[in-house]
């Protein structure tokens, strides 16, 4: 039996017939998968459910499980705590601040990897571009943490690095976490020097891969570095470039909550310009136990990131019928 | 840019389509800086774990310390009972994650890569909607404490985090392309069960794809710290990953700075030195920085693979 599952896909009538029952092959196989599929309702699936904290008013009741808190002992209370996130002044700040950091990163994290992977094809010496590449991919390995303390080795008031310079040249030391006024700038540099090194690989890896008989073509009908940057490597860098982008216009409602919680130390001096929705998300949760508005601005989070995830997709399809994701 | 390289004139078509040594140049400039720029800090943080306290009293954190010293090091070695505890429990997870993880998302993906298998319609649906909508943190939290009882667990860092839908789509795209038919034909029609031919046949000729994502796994569970900030308590310090050492120092020691009157100097005395926690963080790094090279080539086939449209 098992064997005819696959025996008979010279036609295409016979696999229909066949693939309506479930075979041997098919038992076998689903209970090789159990286990994930088992991890993914557990994990995915199971927590789903949780959405209904946005609508409820959550209450412990003393001496009941958990789930008879939530679904039986907490009132429903409709669209309530979305209307308390709306009336509350923090709440366009901080929306403000999610989507500005992400669309400069997403600028900025697009045209310099590309640009940068681009000029390092072009050296001449491949053991330099090499040991340059390998240098700028370390930050992608490390955690956010480890780099919180190599931004407070620079940025400590008393010790740090670039106060002792100050100094030096007769400078004001800065309280850099106190003062709000440098960080959206240093926020922008210190998640730009973690991630470029990681997106120029990824491109680098398309840019090697375009068949080298084009840009041989190319030379020989006299085109200069320019124009083969703009009519080979840029087209064909088109297809991973709408994907890099489709997927974090996905995520322009969730930051790295490590980049803005970690490295700023959780100084409440810089919230006006650190707290974004991650941040007010955990926060919620975790300081203020308030479940109800946690969870509320979650599934805006998600709901919106869905649904820019799927305007994306049909722009760049709209524009470039070949690129997208779905 | 500059490099609107004028052709110049030599032998070959390679050497002939080349930027002029003065682009060349510049470019191999500017990567050396930014290659600096990514490798000064780990070393100036090195620096630091090894410089004397007395040093950095006097000059700050500085790239030339006046004095050296191994203390931080030694110290560290003598608080095994925390430190070293932690190392190992952070190599602990690592390795239990990776293991687990390398399971669940093989074995999924080779069942996605099999053309005839009838749930794989079903599965591909199941593994896409993750992508699109998440219950949220508190939903995830409240789930994972109330329900399944995660609180100060290992398990709360070693199971969420074991497989997503990317990886079981990177396994599933290197099972199709890569993995002839007719291997899986052969084991079949020699009887052999769906267990036994993904295990003796198709693994063994799939090792670049587990070293794959064995790699990205083994990355993640090193540096994974959120889950230990949301699910352990302070007074469990024994299931300390090291990452999560570094984090609650740090909140110690904004705790005391905010409360200092309540704090007698020898209390702020016992917190770990500077130059300690430094060497914590090169605990952390070195292990990294060491291997990563060697396995650059994994990840970038990796990323590649899964940037492949599903």
């Amino acid at each position: 039996m098992g064997r005819q599952g696959n025996s008979g896909s010279k036609n295409g009538l016979a696999v229909k017939k066949k693939r309506r029952r479930f075979t041997l092959d098919d038992l076998e196989l689903t209970l090789l998968s159990f286990p994930t599929v088992v991890w993914f309702i557990a994990f995915c699936y199971v927590p789903l459910f949780g959405i209904i904290f946005a609508f409820k008013n959550y209450k412990v009741k003393a001496g009941k499980g958990f789930l008879y808190s939530l679904f039986v002992h907490s009132k429903w209370v409709g669209f309530k705590n979305f209307e308390f996130l709306f009336r509350s002044p923090d709440l366009a700040n901080i929306f403000r601040n999610t989507l500005a950091y992400n669309i400069v990163f997403i600028c900025i994290g697009i045209t310099l990897p590309v640009a940068l992977a681009i000029m390092i094809t072009q050296l001449h010496s491949r053991k330099l571009a090499k040991a340059c590449q390998t240098a700028v991919f370390l930050p992608h390995f490390l955690s956010w943490i480890v780099v919180s303390y190599f931004v407070f080795a620079f940025l400590s008031t008393d010790k740090g690095l670039v106060n002792s310079l100050l100094r030096r040249f007769g400078m004001e030391p800065v309280l850099w976490y106190q003062d709000k006024r440098p960080w959206p700038a240093l926020l922008v540099f210190i998640n730009t020097w973690k991630t470029f090194g990681y997106s120029m690989v990824v491109y680098m890896a398309t840019i090697t891969g375009i068949d080298q008989s084009l840009y041989e073509s190319a030379v020989i009908d006299g085109a200069t570095k320019w124009q083969q940057t703009k009519g080979i490597t840029l087209p064909m860098l088109r297809p991973i470039i709408s994907i890099m982008f489709i997927m974090n216009v996905g995520h322009i409602f969730s930051t790295d909550f490590g980049l803005f919680f970690q490295v700023t130390r959780d100084s409440n001096s810089l919230i006006d310009v650190t707290q974004t929705l991650d941040v007010y998300v955990y926060k919620a949760l975790m300081q203020n136990n308030n479940y109800n508005y946690s969870s509320a601005v979650s599934l805006l989070q998600s709901g919106l990131g869905c649904i820019f995830l799927i305007a994306a997709n049909f722009i760049v399809k709209r524009i470039d019928p070949e690129s997208g994701l779905f | 840019m500059s490099n609107k390289a004028v052709m110049r004139e030599s032998s070959g078509l390679g050497r002939f389509n080349r930027i002029r040594p003065v682009t060349n140049f510049f470019f191999s400039a500017l990567f050396v800086l930014l290659a600096l720029m990514t490798l000064l800090p780990v070393v100036f943080v090195f620096v630091i774990s090894i410089s004397s306290e007395a040093s950095i009293a006097a000059n700050g954190y500085s790239f030339f310390p006046s004095e050296l010293s191994s203390a931080a090091y030694e110290y560290l070695w003598k608080s095994k009972d925390y430190i070293g505890r932690s190392f190992l429990n952070s190599v602990g997870i690592t390795i239990v994650g990776t293991l687990l993880g390398l399971i669940l998302t093989s074995t999924l993906g080779y069942c996605l890569s099999r053309p005839n298998y009838r749930l794989r319609g079903l599965y591909t649906g199941m593994l896409l909607v993750p992508m699109l909508f998440s219950g949220g943190l508190v939903a995830t939290y409240m789930v994972n404490t109330q329900i399944y009882g995660f609180k100060n667990t290992y398990m709360s860092m070693v199971l969420p985090g074991a497989c997503s839908t990317f990886y079981v789509i990177v396994m599933r795209t290197f099972f199709q392309t890569t993995v002839p038919d007719s291997i899986i034909e052969s084991g079949k029609i020699d009887g052999a069960s769906q267990l036994r031919i993904f295990t003796q046949l198709v693994l063994p000729i799939s090792l670049p794809v587990i070293a794959t994502i064995g790699l990205f796994l083994t990355f993640n569970y090193w540096n994974a710290w959120y889950s230990a900030m949301l699910y352990l308590d302070s007074n469990h310090r024994e299931l300390y990953p090291l990452q999560y050492v570094l984090i609650s120092i740090e909140k110690n020691i904004s705790f005391m700075a905010k409360n200092e009157e309540f704090f007698r100097e020898e209390s702020m005395q016992n917190l770990p030195s500077e130059t300690m926690r430094m060497a914590i963080v090169m605990v952390v790094v070195i292990p990294i920085a060491c291997s990563y090279p060697f396995f650059q080539r994994y990840f970038v086939g990796g990323l590649t693979i899964g940037a492949v449209k599903g």
